[in-house]
């Protein structure tokens, strides 16, 4: 048995040719299925970047009675190092916290003489849980503690966050999924023209002893060129406008919260999603192509 | 080589093309199907190269049971069996020679073998210096008989041809029948449906009349045996 790839190859190309506007309307369809699953990819890893580092960002803000003394304030922060699922504890004392107030207001304000005189500020405490899930737990019992004025974390704001992302993720899965069938739909057409168009081929192959693997192959290759083809541009469009978007966005964001801000670098992704994009272009390609297929292959 | 016993076929549709067939023929015989259209003889050759599987009954082909075989075997019984039709079946994008090596190409033939197998099978049928040439400028004639060189460029045991003079005038039919006779000759078992008499009664072989899906006759060098 001889290797008849070339052959598979040549036909299949052929059949590409043979419906130039099948064919366009297929690849364009895998290209704009592409595209939008490559923007929303470049997005939901991203976002999925983003939510960990806010996950890793959780801390509890305990504020420490103001009638408390140096001695009971140092207990509290051993207090807090020996509780399970604490990962850090970090001080800053009244006097620091007012130096970063001052900071914030700007010397000169009204605001600033008044605390200037007499400062309001708690001594803190800055707690952070070893998981995100540990946060509420550790929050209730240091609430409990002697000499604790009050308690702070970003519970809601954290919860609303993770809500709406998940809703994005979810949505946006819906609309590739969506895509993604159209696409398929167009090829197994853009494939079914072929097939019909060549059914007297196929007649004879079947007739002088074609097995069914040989009939399929250049169907099968040109659904995977069409697949293929439509992926180059998304794969160019999704990496280089990456490259740019990240360029314009990332020092923006980095001036607004450099620890949970922090995009995704372009160089770690984009292999990763030329290679998933092309990889589904492909799965598209032949999927549409082998369904149709079936049908004329029975005896 | 075929052995038929009880084989009947009955269409979805409910029309009973074969009742309970009983039949045997031998390697290297030359036998003519002959009867009114509709009688079943196109149903009976299907079956030869399990286009159609019979409904009930045995059909052994070299010891194998046709109706059972599975989809994959299938490419397997077909290359031992050429089929010839009326409308000859060729692919009018390639040149002749493509057209018969096609068949070789299919079953994974290296090209060096093709050639030499196209070449031969080629002078056989006489159109060696045509084979550059596309079937749509050769005469009905030449065209049948690419499509015989491609049906046993395989050296098929069986040949099977679906009324191959159908589309021909009388002169033409005979030259195309001497090729079958040449096949014939060489040893390879040779079924043929027909409507044509003369050659069915100069050219005397076994005739099986079918009507009504029953064999009522057969006959070594038998006649045609209808009025027209």
């Amino acid at each position: 048995m001889k290797f008849n790839g070339f052959r598979h190859l040549r036909e299949g190309a052929k059949g590409l040719v043979r419906n130039g506007w099948m064919t366009f309307a297929s690849i364009s369809a895998v290209t704009v299925t592409l595209l939008l699953v490559g923007i929303f990819a470049m997005v939901m890893f991203n976002v999925n970047k983003i939510s960990e580092n806010v996950e890793k960002d959780v801390e509890i803000q305990v504020f420490v009675d103001r009638e408390a003394d140096q001695a009971k304030i140092d207990a509290v922060g051993k207090q807090l190092e020996q509780m399970p699922g604490v990962a850090s504890v970090e001080y800053s004392s009244k006097e620091q916290e007012l130096d970063r107030f001052k900071e914030q207001l700007g010397e000169g304000s009204e605001a600033y003489q008044s605390v200037e005189k007499d400062n309001p500020l708690h001594d803190r405490y800055v707690v952070k849980a070893t998981s995100p899930d540990e946060t509420e737990t550790i929050a209730k019992s240091v609430e409990k503690m002697e000499n604790i004025d009050s308690v702070e974390y970003g519970e809601d704001y954290v919860e609303k966050m993770f809500n709406f992302l998940d809703g994005v993720r979810v949505g946006g899965i819906i609309l590739i999924v969506g895509l993604t069938f159209m696409a398929m739909f167009l090829i197994s057409n853009t494939i079914k023209v072929t097939i019909f168009s060549r059914r007297r081929e196929i007649e004879i192959m079947r007739l002088v002893g074609a097995k069914n693997g040989f009939i399929r192959a250049p169907f099968f290759i040109e659904g995977l060129l069409m697949g293929i083809f439509g992926a180059l541009i998304p794969i160019a469009v999704v990496i280089f406008g990456y490259e740019a978007t990240y360029g314009v966005l990332q020092p923006q964001l980095m001036s607004v919260n450099a620890s949970i801000f922090s995009l995704i670098k372009p160089s770690e992704l984009s292999a990763q999603i030329a290679l998933i994009l092309l990889g589904l272009g492909a799965f598209i390609g032949v999927w549409g192509s082998t369904t149709s297929l079936g049908r004329f292959l029975k005896i | 080589m075929i052995k038929m016993q009880q084989v009947s076929k009955i269409y979805p549709n409910g029309v009973t093309a074969l009742r309970e067939v009983n039949l045997t023929i031998n390697q290297g015989e030359f036998v003519y199907i002959v009867g009114p259209s509709g009688a079943g003889k196109s149903t009976f050759m299907k079956m030869m190269y399990r286009e159609e599987k019979p409904t009930s009954g045995s059909f052994l082909f070299k010891g194998l049971e046709v109706g059972k075989l599975k989809n994959r075997q299938i490419p397997e019984l077909r290359r031992q069996i050429g089929v010839i039709f009326q409308d000859f079946k060729l692919l009018t994008s390639l040149t002749v020679y493509e057209n018969v090596a096609f068949a070789l190409e299919v079953v994974g033939e290296d090209k060096e073998q093709i050639r030499k197998k196209v070449m031969e099978v080629l002078d056989l049928v006489k159109l060696k210096h045509k084979a550059r040439n596309y079937p749509n400028e050769l005469s009905g004639g030449e065209q049948q008989r690419i499509s015989i060189a491609r049906a046993i460029v395989n050296r098929p045991s069986l040949v099977i041809a679906d009324e191959p003079t159908g589309n021909l005038d009388p002169d033409t039919a005979w030259e195309i029948m001497e090729v079958f006779e040449e096949i014939h000759r060489r040893g390879t078992t040779v079924v043929m449906a027909t409507h044509n008499r003369d050659i069915v009664n100069k050219m005397r072989h076994r005739v099986l009349a079918i009507e009504g899906g029953k064999i009522v006759r057969d006959e070594e060098k038998g006649m045609y045996g209808y009025e027209i």
